[in-house]
């Protein structure tokens, strides 16, 4: 039967299998590369421009005698807020969806919305938060705003929050609460269904299934994608410049309603410049930023080998 | 023995203060509405975003002494200078040719690079360079994408293309694109992989029993079973290329021009966006009001993209066994 | 041992070494497989214990024995399917039609399309029928449209499954069921027309009723290949084999003529299994 067709010689089909191994590993090679000229790059411009006073001093004119110190405590500030805020709501929306929607129109519809959210581009949700948490949609004049506490101290809230570092943090929850929702979604849907079971078996409630047995066995993964959430929100600076985050500040926050900077502004800020001067400690930023990105990593890889038992044998 | 057991057993276990059902279903109650209510502040989220963005973009279409300005003048006008000269011009197209040029070159370099780099991974690396790769490019995933502008700046501009051409500003849509195809390439890389790898070995077996060479199960077998996963993260690859923000604010450059040119300056629908919120115009002019426009412009293509990417995962996802 | 690689499309099924240049009489049919002092491992395992096996050509050999005995390495062996397996190794003397299969210079892809495998799931690929079936041989060989369309459609007669999916050759694969699945997929390994046929389990995932189709379908095949299968299932072995091999703790025990093997055997361990005292 075979004898019909025009044979095609082995010789011909070796040659493409080694080609395709080649381009394969010729795209490895280049993106190793591309990561490694990227760090280096960076290493080389900025290490002579770190120091201890480099982290402690503030904003300056002169590049010499410029710090981080206002953009670390503000990056500091906005990502707890963040996490405080994107962390609960997201385990909870995750719990929803996974423990107790019935797979209904309206659980596709959110699940879809979800997956949707996780494509806006982040300037967007900076357009969001910039008319409810800066101006309250208009409804509240941002010269003459609700106050509560007393403005130098620590617990001073105002209406709407204008510039402050609360709508910043805000507004990176925006920014990563569906990322968040999808990573504890994944933790809550690789527990296996026989734990749940044994739970309900025993005459436990959802919620109690839930607080005692899912949630436990998925919390390690859980934590792991929470600090991904927060490494993403934590180089995010286009949202918070819509939102009024400043480029040049001389202060770090002292409350929930202090003006405030972050390292990727404060970044951008000095990369945009046109001397070298400046390009320098926008590198040294770069590296301290990086170092800040490789701790969380460090963190997420550590529970993830340390928490992670088996959860079935 | 047994026996005596279990009556112990039973008589201790009735010793317990039995709870009471009432309250416990009034708690079950209150936790799931509860929850409900958090799960619901996504669906308001899109809801505020759809409707801040109508709101404002109607806003800047009625605005009171621009009647030039209307939706047909905007989505095909050629000129975008609303900052320049006595009269303002509103044409979206440069904006959109320019974060199409960018997002072109981010592409043609994050896709094919990124899909060798996942077959490689998934087919060819052993466990160990497997694992190593991945952590790399973890690494590059996280970096903030104000690095990969400053990247374009102060190395991919200088040392790579204005070597190569002299027509290369310090700002150009190719150092940018390069930049951002870099930034997507993780995502491209690392979802295709998880694609690849989802495709059974049985059928990679089963090629091989034919007498496939890796290449034959690769090309032939493996890639077309994975392939609805690999557009899906071709898709969402692109779209945040259409959306990224800091990279051309910082390497693109300020000139809304309606080019194809890669060593010209252009400005993407996202860095006019930044120029605006910066300060550069008055908070109730027609400039500032017409970023609103332009977000949801952009809004709506990766809207429409992320829809696509869902639809061809959902439509093609392919069911092994 | 020569190692000429030969055009299976000319060869005829039959011992190479000469030494009986008349066709062999009925009832000794010449020799496919020859094994000798053939062992195994994988990494430090040692899975086959030197193996002694001839399998005549055009006759149906089934291997049983309990999980782990060795068996599926192999078959495995037979097309070197276990060169995908990091730390396979093997020592003694395999040979197919005289090819030394053991051979590290072997061409495995043009083994592999002498012999043929059918896995123990069905592992139809995500594509059209016809495009299954076309698979292998567009590998091998540039075919006209017409020739292909023949090709495909002789080898779904011959795996019995013409009749049932004449009408949707460009529907999914994924379609069928588990038994036209695993008919599809022993159409797919006819259509490279191998020399030997290797099946692994074949039918554990099916159903009585497909399963009793299967095994009709070997019972036909034989005409044309050499069949090798493993099967946990001993009346299936004894309904389906020319020749049963019984191996344990990777040694063959014995091996024979099922009716014998099953009936009367010599060795005790291969009388308690068939009896169903241990596997």
């Amino acid at each position: 039967m075979t004898t019909i067709g025009q044979e095609i010689p082995i010789a011909t089909r070796r040659r493409k299998d080694k080609l395709m191994l080649a381009a394969c590993l010729g795209a490895t090679t280049l993106a190793v590369t591309v990561l490694s000229v990227l760090l280096l790059s960076i290493f080389v411009q900025g290490a002579s421009s770190l120091s201890w006073s480099f982290l402690t001093s503030f904003a300056s004119r002169k590049p010499a005698q410029a710090g981080i110190l206002s953009p670390l405590m503000g990056s500091l500030w906005v990502c707890a807020i963040c996490a405080l805020v994107a962390i609960p709501v997201g385990i909870a929306t995750a719990i929803y969806l996974e423990e107790y929607a019935r797979r209904s129109r309206l659980r596709n519809f959110i699940q879809l919305n979800i997956s949707n959210l996780s494509g806006v581009p982040s300037i967007v949700y900076g357009i969001l938060a910039l008319a409810a948490f800066g101006r309250c949609f208009g409804a509240i004049s941002a010269d003459d705003p609700l106050s509560l506490g007393d403005p130098d101290g620590f617990f001073y809230l105002q209406l709407p929050f204008g510039r402050s570092v609360l709508a910043g943090g805000l507004t990176l929850s925006l920014v990563i609460l569906p990322i968040m929702i999808i990573a504890a979604q994944e933790a809550l849907r690789a527990v296996p269904p026989s734990l749940r079971q044994a739970a309900l078996a025993l005459g436990s409630t959802r919620w109690q299934m839930v607080w005692k047995v899912t949630l436990p066995s998925a919390m390690p993964t859980m934590m792991t994608g929470a600090i991904l959430s927060m490494s993403r929100a934590i180089g995010e600076a286009a949202p918070l410049l819509v939102v009024g985050g400043v480029l040049l500040l001389f202060s770090v926050p002292e409350n929930l309603m202090s003006d405030f900077t972050v390292l990727p502004l404060q970044i951008y800020n000095w990369a945009g410049r046109p001397q070298a001067e400046f390009h320098k400690i926008a590198a040294a930023a770069i590296i301290v930023q990086l170092a800040v990105l490789l701790a969380f990593n460090a963190v997420a890889i550590i529970i993830r080998r340390k928490l992670q038992r088996p959860l079935q044998s | 023995m047994t026996a005596v057991a279990a009556r112990n057993a039973a008589e201790i276990s009735q010793r317990g203060r039995l709870r009471h059902v009432g309250i416990r279903q009034c708690t079950e109650g209150i936790i799931e509405w509860s929850l409900w209510g958090l799960t619901m502040l996504s669906v308001l989220t899109t809801v505020a975003i759809i409707a801040v963005l109508v709101w404002e973009s109607t806003g800047f279409f009625t605005m009171a002494g621009h009647d030039d300005v209307t939706v047909w003048s905007f989505l095909t006008g050629t000129t975008w200078s609303p900052l320049l000269g006595a009269e303002p011009a509103f044409g979206i197209l440069p904006l959109v040719t320019g974060t199409l040029l960018v997002t072109a070159i981010a592409g043609a370099f994050a896709i094919p690079v990124g899909l060798l780099t996942a077959v490689y991974l998934s087919e060819y690396a052993s466990p160990s360079t497997r694992g190593w790769l991945k952590s790399a490019l973890e690494i590059l995933a996280g970096v903030p994408t104000v690095v990969y502008g400053f990247f374009a700046l102060t190395f991919i501009t200088p040392y790579l293309l204005q070597p190569l051409s002299e027509s290369f500003g310090t700002y150009n849509a190719m150092g940018a694109g390069i930049a951002v195809g870099i930034m997507i390439l993780p995502i491209v890389c690392s979802l295709s992989e998880d694609s690849l790898r989802a495709v059974p070995q049985s059928l990679r077996d089963g090629a091989y029993a034919l007498g496939s060479t890796k290449f034959d199960v690769t090309a032939k077998v493996v890639v077309p079973a994975g392939l609805s996963g690999v557009i899906a993260a071709f898709l969402l690859a692109l779209t945040r290329a259409i959306g990224e923000t800091m990279i051309v604010a910082l390497a693109a450059g300020g000139l809304a021009q309606l080019t194809a040119n890669p060593s010209q300056q252009v400005q993407t629908m996202t860095a006019y966006m930044v120029q605006i919120f910066l300060g550069d115009a008055p908070a109730n002019g027609i400039e500032y009001r017409s970023s609103y426009a332009v977000a949801m412009t952009l809004f709506a293509l990766t809207f429409a993209m992320t829809w696509a990417g869902a639809i061809v995962l959902k439509r093609y996802r392919e069911e092994y066994e | 041992m020569s190692h000429v690689l030969m055009d299976p499309a000319t060869t005829i099924p039959q011992a190479q070494s000469g030494s009986t240049p008349t066709p062999a009489p009925a009832g000794t049919p010449p020799l496919a497989v020859e094994m000798r002092g053939l062992s195994a491992w994988y990494g430090t395992h040692q899975v086959l214990q030197s193996i002694d096996l001839d399998i005549a050509a055009n006759r149906v050999c089934a291997l049983i024995g309990p999980s782990g005995c060795g068996k599926s390495t192999l078959l495995r062996w037979l097309n070197r399917m276990n060169d995908t397996i990091a730390g396979a190794r093997a020592s003694g003397r395999l040979s197919l039609h005289g090819l030394d299969l053991l051979d590290r210079a072997l061409d495995v892809v043009d083994l592999r399309r002498r012999v043929g495998m059918v896995f123990q799931k069905p592992n139809p690929f995500p594509k059209s029928i016809f495009d299954n079936v076309a698979f292998g041989p567009r590998l091998h060989r540039a075919y006209g449209r017409t020739d292909l369309e023949e090709l495909v459609e002789q080898s779904l007669r011959a795996s019995a499954l013409w009749e049932e999916v004449k009408d949707r050759l460009k529907k999914s694969a994924l379609s069928l069921s588990g038994g036209q699945q695993q008919r599809l997929c022993i159409a797919r390994a006819i259509a490279v027309d191998p020399e030997v046929l290797l099946m692994d389990e074949p039918c554990s995932a099916l159903d009585p009723r497909s399963t009793a189709s299967i095994e009709e379908l070997i019972r036909e095949l034989r005409e044309n290949y050499t069949i090798i299968i493993v099967t946990h299932n001993m009346p299936q072995a004894s309904r389906v084999s020319d020749t049963t091999a019984f191996f344990d703790e990777g040694k063959l025990i014995e091996s024979g003529d099922p009716d014998t093997l099953f009936t009367t055997p010599r060795e005790r361990r291969t009388e308690d299994y068939v009896s169903g005292r241990f596997g």
